[in-house]
């Protein structure tokens, strides 16, 4: 198959195995000499470890711990407060203290059932509003705060003519990835290789030098096949594989450890939950004067990556609006829950809900219909961001705001549901909209400083070329759509270039599968080296390419002033929701979704609907069904019905169309696609919902509890 | 010792009969296509035919299918009903990260066993209690629809 345009569709790489089930993902395997790893954790959310009593453990069965750790007994992320094994100190409910290890998976249950330890118990963190109270500076993880002088903006506030103050909050969001966290460490005499689920197979591989404290060449690390990672298997598998790895160290045997989904649901990484607080000032007519933002995120018990998903939230905190005299500060807490991290949108989802929430109900205040309103705002390229950088390429937003409002019919159906809700007094219908972006890539320098990505490419004698690089396909594309970028630079047919499951034996450093930066920098680097394997095409000859990354300095990133250009490039997005609410029950139901998007380039029409489904399925059930709690540190939610993520019945068939933009520093024009999709769909459910019972929230997810609350309070008021 | 037939072989186990369907299918008979999502009969990842029947095979003990025919993905791999389903997935653009994919084919063509020819309503209730997190089902729902086109009459309503 040779591609004319990079667009058109072709054949997913992984097809044939997946739709048969015969592709092993990493459950599926099964060694001589295997056995299985559980874990004993923490019963409590704070406290010391006074003793440990370890049951009499039947031949063949093994207990692994802290003191088996070659290394620094922690998991190596950002900073180091991770323990492997927690040996002195436990920090949250499900922190694993020790792994029994053997043949026999119920042996192994009944004798965790067993082990006794003995705790002093501490008082505990157990939730934001605690921590914010607590005001204590060891509680904080990290803060930043930029933006316009407080000195300032006090003086604009005492001008205005009203100063609006509002409080949001996100819960927490759980991936729900199909394929449950597992992680193998097979044992060999000279080197461990660890086999998973995984997202980012250096993470890892760096995590498990430091923790065996090892060679280069003793630790190897493979993806297998990846059934769904959402950003919950970035950082989590990481420890898993600490776990697997030591165990296999001390036993000699190779070492399985795979999660069920109760525990998965416990003990894994989660969305953080947020509190975001507005303060507007507004002039006689209801336009913004000054705005500030404060922000507080859920670290839970370890900071993992909440510091950078912190930046992310700020970067977003003023949505895709120009305001003027913007203020931002934001702190990541400590609480003893399960830590939180990498989520598809990485703090971004948080801080849009927010901001479309408060414009929305300015716009209210103002009485302008809220798309008109949010259009007065928005950002046109030249346009500086609220960290000084600037909007440097085209935006279409107008153009997309535009195209919706026609295909969605928006005015028309807006006064034909008034018209309804009038005569209905069950069922009230609602539009709502949602505006938003996403900074492809990592945030500032960290692609140049800290990432270094390298790609390369392996020609074989008989002309096939094969992707060595570190990116997991985990369902979303990566294998189809890198290899059309490939198989279209050196006009090789499709089907001629390869690219299988990764292994740091064989593959550089291309980096993490995060922060939709495979397509724009991964994809970017791959097409560089196909052009110079093109040009230096030998025939019957094997060869090989290696292309390093080069930074495009814009205007620098200054993380300590938050300053500068925080992302190369950013996607684009407006969706409209319309739903229909029953006043008796609570219940939403979804009616019609519309989308538009502008990614720069798609590399495949497919694969990108496919990103846009599922990402606006995950992102408009954060905002109306799916909520997870926790309860004195321990989750609430541990099994999938409890939790409730949609099923094919809450989903509608959605209208989507995505606007070509191309993008000068991304394979054929192409920027980040993967986070975006979900960002828009809170918001958007949240307004129409509004729309629909003319009430105003302040939280996501707006279950039926939540509905049905706020309309008693709405008769509460009438009476 | 349990008789059973297992994809139109007659097998027997002598796993404990308070096993797990699932387990004894994965284990002792290495058919993997049969995946695990949950455990608790909430995701249909595990989905199998138990006499014809579409059911969750976390949820079945091992004591219950003495006699019963039992058919995996593995079973109707080879069938014209998989072969359409199969290229209509891949047309459809159904399958992302595959975890729930054998168990959505199970559903898929039990769904159309029962009607050939289902509306895209009764296509999102039969495949309702089989949960996918990349693809927001509308994929799917493409895919069962083509794969009841190009089936024309390979689906017999029995």
């Amino acid at each position: 198959m040779s591609l004319k345009d990079i667009s058109t569709s072709v054949p997913k790489k992984d097809h044939k195995g997946k739709v048969s089930g015969q592709l092993p993902y990493i459950s599926d395997v099964k060694l001589d000499n295997m056995v299985y790893g559980v874990l004993y954790r923490s019963p409590i959310a704070y406290g010391k470890i006074i003793s440990i009593q370890l049951p009499n453990l039947p031949e063949g069965y093994e207990a692994v711990g802290a003191e088996h750790i070659p290394g620094p007994n922690y998991v190596k992320i950002i900073k180091e407060d991770q323990p492997i094994f927690a040996d002195e100190w436990v920090n949250y409910i499900g922190e694993p203290i020790l792994m029994l290890v053997g043949k026999d998976l119920n042996i192994l249950y009944s004798l965790l059932h067993d082990v006794k330890v003995e705790f002093e118990e501490h008082q505990a963190v157990y939730n934001l509003d605690e921590a914010i109270k607590q005001e204590s500076a060891s509680g904080v993880m990290a803060s930043y705060e930029f933006g316009e002088s407080l000195e300032n903006i006090s003086a604009i506030e005492q001008g205005a003519h009203q100063i609006i103050e509002e409080e949001y909050e996100t819960g927490y969001q759980e991936h729900v990835y199909l394929e449950p966290q597992g992680m193998l460490a097979i044992y060999k005499e000279d080197e461990i290789v660890v086999q998973g689920s995984m997202q980012c197979l250096y993470y890892i591989k760096n995590a498990l030098l430091s923790a065996l404290a090892c060679g280069d060449d003793e630790v190897r690390v493979v993806q297998s096949p990846t059934g769904g990672g959402f950003g919950g298997k970035e950082d989590y598998p990481s420890m898993m594989a600490c776990h697997v790895a030591v165990a296999a160290k001390v036993t000699k045997k190779s070492v399985m450890l795979v999660f069920d989904r109760s525990e998965d649901m416990e003990v894994t990484t989660k969305r953080h939950p947020a509190k975001l607080k507005y303060r507007t000032a507004l002039d006689r007519e209801g336009n913004i004067l000054s705005m500030c933002v404060d922000l507080f995120l859920d670290g839970g018990a370890n900071e993992g990556l909440s510091s950078v998903v912190l930046q992310r939230s700020l970067l977003n905190s003023a949505g895709v609006y120009k305001i003027p005299h913007f203020h931002a500060k934001g702190y990541v807490l400590k609480t003893n829950t399960v830590p939180n991290g990498a989520f598809r949108g990485f703090g971004a989802p948080q801080s849009f809900s927010g901001i479309e929430s408060h414009i929305g109900h300015l716009s209210k205040l103002a009485n302008i219909d809220p798309l008109e309103y949010k259009r007065k705002y928005l950002v046109k390229q030249g346009d500086l961001t609220i960290t000084k950088g600037k909007f440097h390429d085209p935006i279409l937003m107008e153009e997309m705001i535009d195209d919706l409002l026609y295909t969605s019919e928006y005015k028309k159906k807006k006064e034909k549901f008034q018209r309804l809700n009038q005569q209905d007094q069950r069922y009230k219908k609602g539009m709502g909209t949602s505006l938003f972006l996403h900074g492809c890539g990592f945030t500032g320098s960290g692609e140049r400083d800290h990432i270094k990505a390298t790609v390369k490419l392996v020609k074989s004698k008989d002309g096939k070329v094969s992707l060595n690089i570190s990116n997991s396909d985990m369902g979303q594309g990566i294998f189809t759509t890198l290899c059309k970028i490939v198989a279209k630079e050196l006009d090789l047919p499709y089907e001629e270039i390869l690219y299988p499951y990764p292994d740091t034996k064989t593959v550089p450093d291309s980096g993490p599968t995060v922060a939709s930066r495979t397509t724009m920098i991964v994809g970017k680097l791959l097409e560089r080296a196909a052009k110079k394997l093109k040009a230096q095409w030998q025939i019957g000859v094997e060869q090989e390419v290696v292309e390093h990354y080069i930074h495009r300095e814009m205007i620098p990133w200054d993380e300590k002033t938050f300053t500068g250009d925080a992302y190369p490039a950013y996607s684009w997005g407006v969706n409209i929701v319309e739903v229909e609410v029953d006043m008796l029950t609570g219940n939403v139901k979804l009616e019609k979704v519309y989308a538009n998007y502008e990614v720069g380039k798609v590399i495949d029409e497919r694969i990108m609907k496919g990103q846009i489904d599922g990402g606006l399925a995950q992102g408009l059930a954060y905002g109306y069904l799916e909520k997870m709690t926790s309860k004195q540190g321990r989750i609430q939610q541990k099994s999938i019905s409890d939790y409730g993520p949609p099923t094919s019945l809450d989903v509608v068939s959605i209208e989507s169309k995505v606007f070509d933009n191309p993008y000068a520093d991304g394979p054929y024009g192409a920027k980040g696609a993967g986070e975006l999709t979900l960002i828009g769909g809170a918001p958007a459910v949240q307004a129409a919902i509004e729309d629909a019972l003319q009430i105003s929230y302040q939280q996501i997810p707006i279950t039926p509890e939540v509905i049905i609350e706020s309309l008693w309070m709405k008769e509460g008021e009438r009476d | 010792m349990i008789k059973f037939t297992l994809n139109g072989r007659t097998v027997e186990t002598d796993a404990p009969v308070t096993g797990r369907l699932l387990d004894l299918l994965r284990d002792e008979f290495e058919l993997i296509g049969t995946k695990e999502g949950c455990g608790e009969g909430e995701c249909g990842a595990c989905s199998v035919f138990v006499n014809n029947l579409l059911q969750n095979s976390c949820l079945i003990p091992i004591g219950s299918i003495a006699g019963a025919d039992i058919q995996t993905i593995e079973g109707i791999m080879e069938t014209e009903q998989f072969k359409v389903l199969d290229e209509s997935y891949s047309i459809a653009g159904g399958v992302q990260c595959g975890y729930c994919i054998p168990g959505m084919i199970m559903a898929s063509d039990a769904l159309l066993s029962k009607n050939p020819h289902p509306s895209e309503a009764e296509i999102r209730e039969g495949i309702s209690g089989n949960l996918c997190r990349c693809t927001g089902y509308n994929m799917i729902v493409d895919a069962i629809n083509l794969a009841a086109k190009k089936g024309d009459g390979l689906w017999k309503r029995k």
